[in-house]
């Protein structure tokens, strides 16, 4: 090969470096072989504790449900895994109609005119929506309510330092009122707490206003509630993670997006739509492309390029394998599983359920103090629980001042969980009563 | 009004127009499904009737088989590594090692909010990838946050707004700089953090225009973007130069690290005048492109901006322990101070960095370089064969990829896209075209290292009749136009 190049080294190729920056040492470790690399990877996971390792409360925006055993077998099979962006549509067609099929479900199940084929993931699909609103109104003023995920919302303000937004964030009772001026208003339904939100009078007040309504949504709570599209909803965010994609400790993930066809031209990432070839077959490509960053340039509605394109394919694989009464029965059992479990820790002496009115598959509970000391209530107990190796998340600084837990279900909840939970805050609770009566 | 329906064979399913494979709508059955999960009757009586669905809930019914079938019909027609070779210009489509899917399963049953003592495996694994990563780029500090290179390209942006505005000098710098052969993201993510984009024109080399480009220098710049190797294969013949000249007036050199399947071994960016660097590890590391995604663009940087850095960071203590320096459990966790905050509502695409990681390992140092080195005599030995047949746009020495111009096929009949057609024909897929837009009728070919030498040498091309093609891929040429001027975005259910 050296000898056709007409080289004597690939050093020769190379007299564009800078001689003194050629071939550094890096201080990198030497290779391994793949069973060598198998067993250190064994040993690190072996670190880890897993979320089926025992009893575990942690939801949010990802959750642990049940994946299809078919769900990996397709989604993960080569031809999907290893192909690139599809420009190629004549040798993409796999990739192109199951995105379809991705955008079509996703369509269904918000009842929203059009979704695109993915964004990164929830936060970040949610600060794009932002960006959607604030070019469509010309307003630089977002509205979002305490009660969306902190880290969402952490990650909007990061976002918004991009174009200079001003980012105001009201409880979610107040955000009706603060619509003045606002390119939009953010809510979540079910918010962060699990609790049932009137999001239809927000829309309107958005509307109203001459602003848009953007809904942070979650997939399963919309087998059972009124979807985005039904509630005068424009753009509806979410993390789509519960679709049959694996936790992974943080990604990847999905990012849903979907919006009214009005705002279809303000959409940030790719849009699958269907066409036919020169011979009349019914065929699928990326279009609208002239939103996009390789046509537009700075001019593009967003940056985005890579997405999580195998990930909305694993959504559609899951949402074909559930069905309408699959997806029901899943969403069902977190909702019974939380309100058994709230009912009974809610009995708890010191306890109390703290989401405001109604919720979902997951609540807030507000639980005794364990001692004074810099930390509160909620997370004293977490990290008690810990000790007995039940894992609940507690909202620590994140939503104001409280200081409470925060309890997920899913499918995947077991009652010797949900007894391990109310045994262990039992006795938490109790030893802590008798070291103040012993006092 | 009739439907015309088309019967596919394989399948006896109807369809409303001739079609590869129907639609998951079009072989819904009502009362069909699998019983993957069920129960929980009980929590309808749980929803107030206010908020309960209305809505029609217009999922297909389908049974577990159907299902495996249509994905399984639908891959079959995709192309992929797995299937061929894959010489797409300034995407690395390397092979992707089995080895890095099946351990990255090790770390799928991890919730991103475990307490930091349960993930102790994990978050070693990251700060071990963010030293590795520091020095192969010869950079200081690392954030494993960003999704993808775009996502790094704004989140290094957004880090260079914080840098000026920390030294007083936020209000005048408002510009960056961006080559005229940059990819469409560096101007996007410039525009996302509210900056106007000077574009500067390449020289007859290939290179950025030295002149231009100080011409366009001045202290209301921010920074610049630059590919290196740069989208032609072309390594920056006056780096240092160009970087010492944005140096001078203030600004920052930002480094896409796109091309740097070029550089592992060969030269570190942090040695070449760069503040910062992104690396793709959907191409440099391996990691499947995953049809579109995800990726992870992971951004290593000079100190002086480390402070900027997206929080949380992954912290080490005196006994070994890894934790979450903004949620530590052991002691007051930080705040932000001058970090920009989060990009993402986690620490990263932990799946994807797992890959790259085990890549990395697996390599070793002298395996990184070799892949380099491989990647680089690949291109040269592919140019070297196609010289006599295209003209080559700025005809030097190659990094790993190189950019043809169709442009005499052009006036013979044969366009880029037709030629890009036909390789299909041939059981090959593209290479990139019509990018970079500086070269007229661009083949951008990066075969890679992993692509044996038999494969390169079939992959040359014949002008001939292509017009045609591809007569042999699933579908003929896709209709893009009727596409976007009557937007179908979704099924329609049959009524």
């Amino acid at each position: 090969m050296l000898e056709r190049v007409g080289i004597k080294s690939v050093d020769d190729l190379l007299t564009a470096i800078p001689k003194d920056a050629l071939r550094p040492k890096l201080g990198l470790p030497v290779g391994m072989s793949e069973l060598e690399i198998q067993t250190h990877l064994e040993s690190l996971a072996a670190k880890n504790r897993t979320a089926g390792a025992g009893p575990f409360f942690l939801g949010g925006p990802v959750q642990r449900r049940y994946i299809p055993a078919a769900v990996p077998v397709l989604a993960l099979r080569g031809e999907f895994l290893t192909a690139y962006t599809p420009y190629q549509p004549e040798v993409s067609q796999g990739t192109l109609q199951s995105i379809f099929e991705y955008q079509s479900l996703i369509s269904e199940l918000l009842a929203m005119d059009v979704a695109n084929s993915s964004m990164y993931e929830g936060g970040s699909a949610v600060a794009e929506a932002a960006f959607m609103a604030v070019r469509t109104t010309g307003r630089k003023k977002v509205v979002m309510a305490s009660e969306v995920y902190f880290e969402f919302r952490r990650t909007v303000r990061t976002y918004a330092k991009g174009p200079d937004l001003e980012i105001v964030e009201v409880p979610t009772r107040d955000l009706a009122p603060a619509a003045d001026g606002a390119a939009c208003l953010i809510v979540q339904h079910p918010d962060a707490f699990g609790g049932l939100v009137d999001v239809r009078a927000i829309a309107d007040a958005a509307h109203a206003a001459g602003g848009l309504c953007i809904q942070v949504t979650e997939p399963h709570a919309n087998a059972l509630l009124e979807p985005p599209g039904a509630l005068g909803v424009d753009i509806a965010v979410g993390e789509g993670q519960p679709l049959g994609i694996a936790m992974s400790f943080g990604g990847p993930y999905l990012g849903i997006l979907a919006c009214r066809m009005a705002l279809v031209r303000q959409m940030p990432g790719r849009i699958v739509g269907e066409t036919h070839d020169a011979r009349g077959m019914r065929g699928f490509v990326n279009t609208l492309q002239t939103r996009e960053q390789h046509i537009r340039r700075e001019k593009a509605t967003s940056n985005i390029c890579t997405n999580e394109a195998i990930a909305a394919i694993t959504a559609a694989v899951y949402l074909g394998l559930m069905g309408p009464e699959g997806l029901r029965a899943a969403a069902r059992l977190g909702v019974a599983k939380a309100h058994a479990l709230a009912h009974r820790l809610g009995a708890l002496p010191g306890c109390s359920v703290s989401t405001d009115g109604d919720f979902f598959d997951r609540f807030a509970l507000r639980v005794p103090r364990l001692a004074p000391g810099r930390e509160g209530s909620g997370y004293a107990l977490r990290n008690a629980l810990l000790v007995d190796n039940v894992i609940v998340e507690a909202t620590a600084a994140h939503y104001g001042d409280r200081d409470d837990l925060i309890i997920q279900c899913t499918e995947m909840t077991t009652d010797a969980e949900m007894d391990a939970l109310v045994a262990a805050i039992e006795s938490i609770a109790a030893s802590v009563r008798e070291t103040v009566t012993a006092r | 009004m009739t439907i015309r329906t088309q019967v596919i064979p394989d399948s006896g399913v109807k369809t409303a127009v001739p079609a590869l494979e129907p639609l998951l709508v079009e072989i819904h059955e009502e009362g069909r499904a699998g019983r993957h999960v069920r129960g929980g009757e009980e929590a309808d009586a749980l929803i107030p009737a206010a908020f309960r669905r209305r809505a029609p809930l217009g999922l297909p019914e389908l049974s577990e088989p159907q299902v495996v079938r249509h994905f399984t019909h639908l891959a079959q027609l995709n192309y992929a590594v797995d299937t061929g070779m894959y010489p797409l210009g300034s995407c690395t489509m390397k092979y992707n090692p089995k080895i890095n899917d099946r351990v990255a399963s090790l770390f799928a049953d991890l919730h991103p909010k475990q307490p930091q003592s349960t993930v102790q495996g994990a978050l070693t694994l990251l700060a071990e990838l963010e030293r590795m990563l520091a020095k192969l780029t010869g950079m200081d500090a690392v954030t494993l946050q960003p999704a993808a290179g775009a996502q790094a390209e704004f989140t290094a942006i957004l880090m260079f707004k914080a840098y000026h505005q920390k030294r007083g000098e936020g209000a005048k710098r408002h510009r960056v700089i961006v080559p005229d052969t940059a990819h469409g993201t560096n101007p996007a993510s410039a525009a996302m953090c509210g900056f106007q984009v000077t574009t500067v024109k390449s020289d007859a080399h290939g290179n950025i225009d030295l002149a231009s480009l100080k011409a366009a220098l001045g202290d209301d710049v921010v920074g610049l973007m630059l590919t290196n190797p740069n989208t032609l294969g072309l390594f920056e013949e006056r780096l240092r130069e160009v970087c010492d000249a944005v140096h001078a007036v203030g600004g920052l050199v930002y480094g896409d690290g796109a091309n740097m399947n070029a550089l592992l071994g060969v030269a570190r960016p942090g040695d070449l005048g760069f503040d910062c660097i992104h690396i793709n590890v959907h191409k440099t590391f391996s990691t499947p492109h995953g049809a579109g995604g995800p990726g992870a663009g992971p951004l290593c940087v000079k100190e002086p901006l480390r402070a900027f850095l997206p929080k949380p960071w992954i912290v080490r203590d005196e006994q070994g322990r890894y934790h979450l320096d903004t949620a530590r459990d052991d002691q007051p966790p930080a705040g932000l101070g001058d970090s920009i905050g989060r990009v993402r509502t986690f620490l990263g695409n932990f799946g994807v960095l797992v890959r790259a990681y085990t890549y990395m390992r697996t390599l070793g140092e002298e395996g990184l370089a070799e892949a380099s080195n491989d990647a680089i005599l690949a291109a040269n030995y592919l140019l070297a064969q196609l010289r006599e047949h295209f003209d080559v746009a700025f005809d030097r020495a190659c990094m790993h990829e190189f950019v043809l111009s169709a442009s005499r096929q052009k006036k013979q009949g044969a366009s880029a896209l037709d030629i890009a057609k036909a390789l299909i024909d041939e059981g090959f897929h593209p290479p990139t075209v019509y990018f970079p837009l500086v070269v007229p009728e661009a083949l951008m070919i990066e075969p890679t290292e992993t692509e044996p030498r038999e494969i390169a040498e079939r992959a040359k091309t014949d002008p001939a009749s292509v017009k045609a093609a591809p007569k042999h891929a699933p579908l003929a040429r896709l209709d893009e136009v009727t596409a976007a001027r009557n937007p179908k975005l979704k099924w329609q259910r049959p009524t």
